[in-house]
């Protein structure tokens, strides 16, 4: 090769380092996918409103979410139902920090710090479980916990607030009668919520690239490897146990970020909002909607399954609006039935789409 | 100096399965530089005596020593990399990754790359160079970039080969390498065993039910039948024995007429 050939590729090779080596597909998915990342760059400025600004900022936090549990589930083989609790402790460590008192940015990055330390440490111990327990039984396990914890969570009322949680407040940048601009910019204010969004943008951007770097390394390799045959695995020479402990930690950790974002966020926490059994199966529609064991499928499924939560009542009001006069049909597309037509959505994707959206994307060749 | 210590050497080795005894007191070793085939009828304990070695069973009894080495209580991981690798009798691969990346764990794991999770897997050149030389050391070469499940039969039995060698261990085991492969194919393992044979001071052992195959081959031949060693010695002398001849009357006639096949 010579130097000029080397000197045109340059640019490439470089940006292609940022994803690992591992773009989303073809040129027009990966054109499709630069233009969400565009879209969620510009969220706040292209939808305005109180509403679409949390809904954007909800998408990026499962973003991070939905690729670590996608980390142990699609790439690893892993199946815990534990994930919703390293988020709740990642948002308990944040929000406690802030409801006792100590309301600045020393507190969101001391209580997000140990909101991980924390969850790392339980997840090294879950994963070591995994050394002699069979599939199954892990996964039960991983319940058993992720209720207790949450039963922990409703009762210990002085340090958690109980059922009621704990609402704070977040460091003066982060509210909302913080302008950091005195005139509107591109017809926006650019307040606290706002800058809340983009630091969630942020590390949700950066921690998706280090899952995506993580995957594509050699130890990534090595989890996949895991997920196929155990087996041959150890017959290689590498120790499973030792992998599987470091993904759920890794995973963990992620999780546990991402519920900080959320308590910043929502400048709430409670046992509803990150550690109830209802997320933890938003998170598996996610997975498996977007497309298990491709990391970019975290992005569609949080997508789809965010949106559809918060506008399908929307969609429907104004569909049951237009056929108001049929009979068994108003019925059937009245608002209240969104989950409903939730529920139809989730069984067709999964019965035509098996490898998920993503998954279906990437495939077309 | 070698010569002294066995390669690999059980002493006792016993497993016990509820009543049934599936390997009987085999006391056994193998030297440097040779190859031992290991015979015996349907449910002798061969297969099991190879758990027994490569760590996926533990013993009820007795020791298995690698190079001097006690390593009967070790797990699998660590006896790969003291050099112990083996081919499975049954397809073993990851199906859905990439004949190339069933190689490169090999290799990777040779090259003890073993928790590294922030470089890019693709990008390491010398890994890379590595795990195509095995390739095409058994003609995968252009293969490299299929999906594991959609080789051929005989071709997953090369590739199993190929993840074998780039393990580099120096005492192989095969577990019947050539079962299930169509008769075109079998040469090119059997060249491949020949070859590990001759061009190294490798320790082959081979389960094999073809006496073609391993008359061809071994430098001794052990016997198992119902998880004893009954006999062992060169090859033209274990063949002669009675009690080969005994269990292997319907076996050998077929050998027979499948090495006129292969000529």
């Amino acid at each position: 090769m010579t130097l000029a050939q080397q000197g045109d590729r340059r640019p490439v090779r470089w940006l292609s380092w940022f994803v690992s080596d591992d773009p989303p597909g073809r040129i027009p998915l990966n054109i499709f996918m630069l233009a969400i990342l565009l879209v969620l760059a510009f969220a706040p400025f292209l939808f305005p409103g109180t509403k679409a600004l949390g809904v954007s900022a909800r998408i990026c936090i499962f973003v991070i979410l939905v690729a670590s549990y996608d980390l142990m589930l699609g790439y690893t083989g892993i199946v815990s139902f534990a994930h919703t609790m390293f988020f709740g402790i990642g948002a308990y460590g944040v929000a406690i920090m802030l409801a006792k008192g100590w309301v600045g940015w020393g507190a969101v990055v001391l209580g997000a710090t140990a909101g991980a330390a924390v969850a790392a440490v339980i997840a090294a111990l879950i994963g070591m479980l995994s050394l002699r327990l069979r599939a199954i039984f892990f996964s039960m396990i991983t319940l058993a916990i992720a209720s207790f914890a949450q039963i922990v969570a409703e009762q210990w009322r002085n340090l958690t607030g109980g059922e009621d949680g704990l609402t704070f407040s977040v460091p003066a940048i982060l509210r909302p009668s913080f302008h950091l601009f005195a005139k509107p910019v591109l017809g926006i204010t650019v307040n606290g919520p706002v800058i809340t969004y983009y630091i969630a943008f942020a590390v949700a951007l950066i921690l998706f690239l280090i899952m995506l770097r993580v995957v594509n390394s050699p130890l990534g390799l090595v989890l996949r490897a895991i997920r196929e045959n155990e087996f041959r695995v150890e017959a290689m020479g590498y120790q499973v146990v030792a992998y599987r402990t470091l993904v759920c930690v890794l995973s963990a950790v992620m999780a546990a970020l991402a519920g900080a974002l959320m308590a910043l966020v929502l400048r709430y926490n409670g046992p509803d909002v990150t550690l109830s059994f209802s997320l933890m199966i938003d998170i598996l529609l996610m997975v498996v909607i977007g497309g298990m064991g491709s990391l970019y499928g975290a992005v569609i499924g949080s997508i789809v399954v965010v949106l559809a939560e918060y506008y399908l009542q929307n969609v429907l009001a104004s569909i049951s609006a237009a056929i108001v006069g049929m009979p068994v049909m108003s019925a059937l597309f009245h608002p209240d039935r969104w989950l409903l037509w939730l529920g139809i959505i989730f069984v067709l994707i999964v019965t035509f789409l098996p490898q998920g959206i993503f998954g279906r994307l990437r495939s077309r060749r | 100096m070698t010569g002294d210590v066995p390669a690999l050497s059980t002493r006792d080795l016993t497993i016990r399965f509820g009543g049934q005894i599936a390997v009987n007191a085999v006391t056994c070793a193998f030297h440097r530089g040779t190859l031992t085939a290991i015979v015996g009828p349907n449910g002798a304990g061969k297969t099991t005596y190879f758990n027994l070695i490569s760590g996926q069973l533990t013993p009820t009894y007795g020791s298995i020593s690698l190079f001097g080495k006690d390593i009967t209580r070790m797990g699998a991981p660590h006896r790969t990399r003291l050099g112990l690798g083996r081919a499975f009798q049954l397809i073993n691969l990851y199906p859905s990754l990439t004949v190339f990346e069933n190689v490169r764990l090999a290799v990777q794991s040779v090259a003890q790359i073993r928790f590294d999770f922030l470089s890019i897997a693709a990008r390491d050149s010398q890994v890379r160079q590595q795990t195509q030389h095995w390739l095409d050391r058994v003609k995968l070469g252009p293969r490299a970039n299929l999906i594991a499940a959609a080789l051929s039969h005989g071709d997953q039995r090369k590739l199993e080969v190929a993840i074998l060698l780039a393990l580099e261990p120096q005492v192989l085991m095969f577990d019947e390498p050539t079962a299930g492969m169509s008769l075109d194919e079998i040469p090119t393992i059997l060249d491949l065993i020949e070859e590990i044979k001759q061009e190294t001071h490798k320790t082959v052992l081979l389960v094999e039910h073809r006496m073609d195959v391993v008359t061809r081959l071994a430098d001794r031949i052990i016997v198992l039948q119902d998880g004893m060693l009954i006999a062992d010695g060169a090859p033209a002398e274990v063949v002669a024995l009675p009690v080969v001849q005994q269990a292997y009357l319907g076996v050998q006639q077929n050998a027979a007429a499948h090495g006129e096949a292969l000529q």
